[in-house]
């Protein structure tokens, strides 16, 4: 049996997206940044698989091929990429911001004694 | 061309340039202590009030345009309709650009009071924020409205945080958080949605949606699905609407006010998306496919819900800018019940309420600022504290607000309503949707008379009265304007419910849409086959 191309790519994504949630839902905003751009590249890929996977397929007319590839997800994710790079580049400013500010890296702005005071001590600790 | 064809670009390259401009000119390099006075600050001012007021003509010529029922459409670049990117305004995208001049015009006024000065670059941001919100507005393309949610977002971001504080960092980084997801979310969407259909312009969309069949329909759908929890995220719709109340209480008045107009940002994408993408076309235009309606038995009861969660919180608050950011959560709520109800009149509703209720909220916002200046240590809370300043003033503009917003006759909340309970009438939920806008309007009645009987009339005789030092001129010439443009909606009811009627009337109208926008005889073929490639012989 032979693994498809779009089965391993689906895969992957599903995989990195299933770590962005994971990280995301964590306490601490560096995670959460994490998180955010894990599934900000699985949203990428999905959507230069919109266009299909090709192979031999050039995306320009009159090059005498048959097949061609859609162009238009090609320009779509890098507008998105670009996005997203803006995104990030102000999450994390604002997330250090919030740790300055509040003391914290905790997305509630919650300390570190209030954590362990709601989590309990963490494993090993005494 | 005349100089008015271009009016759709303008509306959105208007605010871009002065957003620049207002950049070079800069404000006197805000700090903590404030600018205030700073010539370059007044400049700046100068410069961005004359352009919103600018730009406030330019909607008004806007929606004198689309009056007749013509659509505007401007093809960027001069390439032809589904592949290049087209400006499309109707009647709503005129309706909508419109309202985000009368919410900018009075909102900046309120901020060129103070709050600009608490920060740096309050005013291209403001104008970045116009710019999404008339690009989202008059944009006829799926991705394209993608980017101008991005723009408007990022630009409120940065105003969200204006003026900084620890609560505001703490609620921004959420609200920043969130609204990415969202955002991965509406690429995922669209992405989908263009897999199955090989467009993004929203006329083609409409066409080529019903024509899908079998599993690519199934698909549309799904695609159709995710998008409508983006746009519900945006809009606040409930189960997505808790991230609202605790960011609009968080931020500055004046942002919280211009805010009032993002969650119609979602209302709007849903109407276009699942109102005329998906939608059943009134009757008229392509039949409708499978993939139609992928929407209908999810919007009407979460917006019930919706407007019953809202009421609850707004009873709840404990201050009064959480009191009317759950406020806004409750009318976003009534405006989604009556899309949910998919007809034109349910839509005319709609419409009508939005564009009330968006003022009213903006005008308590800024009210509820102006009033908390006047109460010494109490401020914003809602326990009796020193007598306010102004009571007169500032009790009589409460309750016009407070009876617009909960729907008294002769107010437009109440005009709104009625037509709302009208158009349910023949629909199978009539008697929730009857109880659920009725009761309310009730709830909402008695939290405003709660927080305004505390407010005014619960003073604490042990402390001093305070001055009327809070509300300057300017803020209340503002917020009065906010106001008074709520009971003009009463005064000229007429013609608004007439453009309300049309502007839903057009958006069923998909045949003629598609002839404005891909020209007499309409191409839906795809540019591309997805059907498998034939097998490549191995190299």
């Amino acid at each position: 049996m032979t693994l498809s191309l779009e089965f391993l790519v689906a895969t992957g994504i599903g995989w990195v997206t299933a770590c962005g949630i994971l990280l995301l839902l964590r306490g601490r905003s560096f995670p959460v940044v994490l998180g955010l751009s894990m599934i900000g590249y699985a949203v990428n890929v999905f959507i230069f698989v919109m266009g299909r996977l090709w192979t031999g397929a050039p995306p320009i007319l009159g090059t005498g091929a048959t097949n061609f590839a859609d162009p238009l997800p090609q320009a779509l994710v890098l507008t998105a990429i670009v996005i997203g790079f803006a995104t990030t580049g102000f999450v994390i400013e604002l997330a250090l911001r919030n740790r300055h500010d509040g003391g914290s890296d905790h997305v509630d702005g919650l300390s570190d004694e209030d954590v362990r005071h709601r989590e309990g001590p963490p494993e090993g600790y005494k | 061309m005349s100089f008015l064809d271009h009016l759709p670009v303008l509306v959105v390259l208007l605010p871009a340039l002065t957003a620049v401009a207002l950049l070079f000119i800069g404000d006197g390099g805000g700090d903590v202590h404030g600018s205030h006075g700073h010539h370059r600050l007044k400049w700046a001012r100068r410069v961005s009030l004359a352009s919103v007021v600018l730009f406030a003509l330019l909607a008004a010529l806007l929606v004198a345009r689309a009056a007749d029922g013509s659509i505007l459409v401007v093809r960027v670049g001069e390439w032809p309709a589904p592949f290049g990117i087209a400006l499309v305004v109707d009647r709503l995208g005129a309706l909508m650009v419109a309202l985000t001049a009368a919410v900018a015009v009075p909102v900046l006024l309120y901020a060129t009071g103070g709050w600009d000065s608490h920060g740096r670059h309050f005013h291209p941001m403001f104008q970045f924020q116009l710019m999404g919100l008339a690009g989202a507005f008059v944009t006829g393309d799926l991705f394209n409205l993608f980017v101008f949610f991005e723009v408007l977002l990022i630009a409120s971001y940065v105003l969200m945080l204006h003026g900084q504080g620890r609560e505001r960092f703490k609620a921004g980084l959420h609200y920043v958080v969130l609204n990415l997801v969202a955002s991965a979310l509406f690429l995922i969407g669209v992405s989908l949605l263009y897999a199955q259909t090989g467009t993004l312009n929203l006329v083609d969309l409409a066409l080529r949606v019903p024509q899908l069949q079998g599993d690519d329909a199934a698909i549309a759908q799904a695609a159709g699905l995710v998008l409508l929890v983006v746009f519900g995220f945006k809009a606040a719709l409930v189960p997505l609407a808790v991230w609202l109340p605790g960011t609009y209480a968080a931020t500055s008045a004046p942002v919280a006010a211009l805010f009032a107009i993002m969650t119609k940002v979602g209302v709007y994408s849903l109407l276009r998306v699942h109102g005329v993408v998906f939608g059943d076309g009134a009757g008229s235009g392509p039949a409708t496919g499978p993939a139609a309606m992928a929407a209908e038995p999810w919007i009407l009861p979460l917006a019930l819900a919706t407007c019953v969660v809202g009421v609850m919180g707004a009873l709840a608050s404990r201050t009064l800018p959480r009191l009317v950011a759950w406020l806004t959560v409750a009318s976003v709520g009534t405006v989604l019940a009556g899309v949910g109800l998919f007809t034109p009149a349910a839509w005319a509703a709609s419409l009508y309420y939005m564009i009330n209720s968006t003022l009213v909220i903006a005008g308590l916002f800024l009210l509820g600022e102006i009033v908390a200046s006047q109460r010494g240590d109490a401020a914003d809370h809602l326990e009796p504290g020193a007598a306010v300043g102004q009571p007169v003033l500032l009790g009589l503009a409460m309750l016009l607000a407070a009876a617009s917003a909960a729907g008294l006759p002769p107010l437009p909340g109440f005009i709104g309503k009625l037509m709302l309970l009208e158009a349910a009438a023949p629909h199978a939920w009539v008697v929730a949707v009857w109880a659920v806008v009725l009761g309310a309007g009730f709830l909402t009645l008695v939290g405003l008379a709660r927080a305004g009987s505390i407010l005014f009339w619960h003073v604490r005789d042990d402390l001093p009265a305070c001055t009327a030092s809070g509300g300057s001129r300017r803020l209340q010439l503002a917020t009065g304007l906010l106001l008074a443009m709520t009971v003009a909606m009463s005064v000229f009811a007429g013609p608004v419910q007439r453009y309300t009627a049309a502007a839903a009337v057009q958006l069923g109208d998909r045949a003629a849409y598609g002839r404005a926008v891909l020209g007499e005889n309409v191409q839906t073929t795809r540019p591309y086959r997805f059907d498998a490639p034939a097998k490549e012989a191995p190299r």
